[in-house]
């Protein structure tokens, strides 16, 4: 087995692994951890890839950033195992199953599909470089990136004005 | 690598995300598992790319194709960022108000 087989079942199992813990564990604060080691996963699969800009994104914004404000939030309202919500047996079976099926009828689909079966990832190539990326960032696609920081001004409003306690 | 795993694996993590957002009934935890479901896309459109880029490449090499498709990736995560820090907001202030951020409690629009 190449170096690079080894590196992706690793991460695969790691990351599947992750995501499981992550929806099963009873205390929010261990789950916000374990999407943490998914994050990490996943930053590892686009090195892999050989998509460097978008790995160490991957990481600087989810891993870093998102969950330090989900944990934020989550010790704000002083959760833990005790507060969780109590749930039905049943709605958790029926949620299981429902995902176990779709995910039964995506493989079932895609097995169908013939044109998938010999095609190869390539691995090597400078797409994900960041020279590349933004050379296409700031020529092509530079109306979208200046409109995603009104997104992000109004999504920075609207969050304060949520937030703002009472009237 | 084949791209039949990284379709397999970006399945299995987004049917793990789509059986949590029904399973569990907190809301931040849902509001993980969608992020768990966009990541999971962000993946396969990175490995597509990756698998489109040398056929691009060998036909025109000026192309970007695998260079688009990473910046979409960019553009989902710059909105997957703003839509968590305002549904964050939500939760506090659905937190403020009835105690608790169970979603069992949210089926009714006004008190």
């Amino acid at each position: 087995m190449e170096i690079t087989q080894i590196l992706f079942w690793f991460l695969a199992i790691l990351a599947v692994f992750g995501a499981l813990m992550m929806v099963t564990s009873k205390n929010p604060v261990y789950s916000v951890l374990w999407l943490i080691v998914v994050f990490f996963a996943i930053s590892g699969h686009y090195i892999l890839l050989n998509a460097q800009f978008l790995a160490v994104v991957n990481i600087i914004v989810y891993a870093g950033a998102i969950m330090v404000l989900f944990l934020f939030v989550i010790m704000l309202m002083n959760m833990n195992a005790e507060t969780e919500p109590q749930k039905n047996k049943w709605l958790k079976i029926a949620g299981t199953v429902a995902g176990g099926s779709l995910m039964l009828v995506f493989i079932a689909a895609l097995r169908q599909t013939e044109i998938l079966q010999e095609q190869q990832v390539n691995m090597g190539g400078e797409a994900g470089l960041i020279k590349t990326l933004g050379k296409t960032l700031f020529t092509d696609y530079v109306l979208p990136f200046e409109i995603s920081s009104v997104l992000f001004l109004s999504a920075m409003v609207g969050a304060v004005v949520i937030g703002k306690k009472g009237d | 690598m084949p791209i039949n795993n990284y379709i397999y694996l970006a399945v299995a993590l987004f049917s793990i995300g789509v059986a949590g957002v029904l399973t569990r009934r907190n809301a931040i935890i849902i509001f993980m598992c969608i992020e768990l479901m966009l990541n999971a896309v962000n993946l396969l459109l990175v490995a597509f790319s990756k698998m489109h880029y040398a056929n691009a490449a060998a036909v025109d090499p000026s192309s970007i194709v695998g260079t688009e498709a990473q910046l979409f990736v960019f553009f989902i995560m710059v909105v997957a960022a703003a839509e968590v820090s305002v549904g964050l907001a939500i939760i506090v202030m659905m937190y403020r108000n009835i105690h608790s951020v169970d979603v069992n409690f949210l089926n009714r629009l006004k008190h």
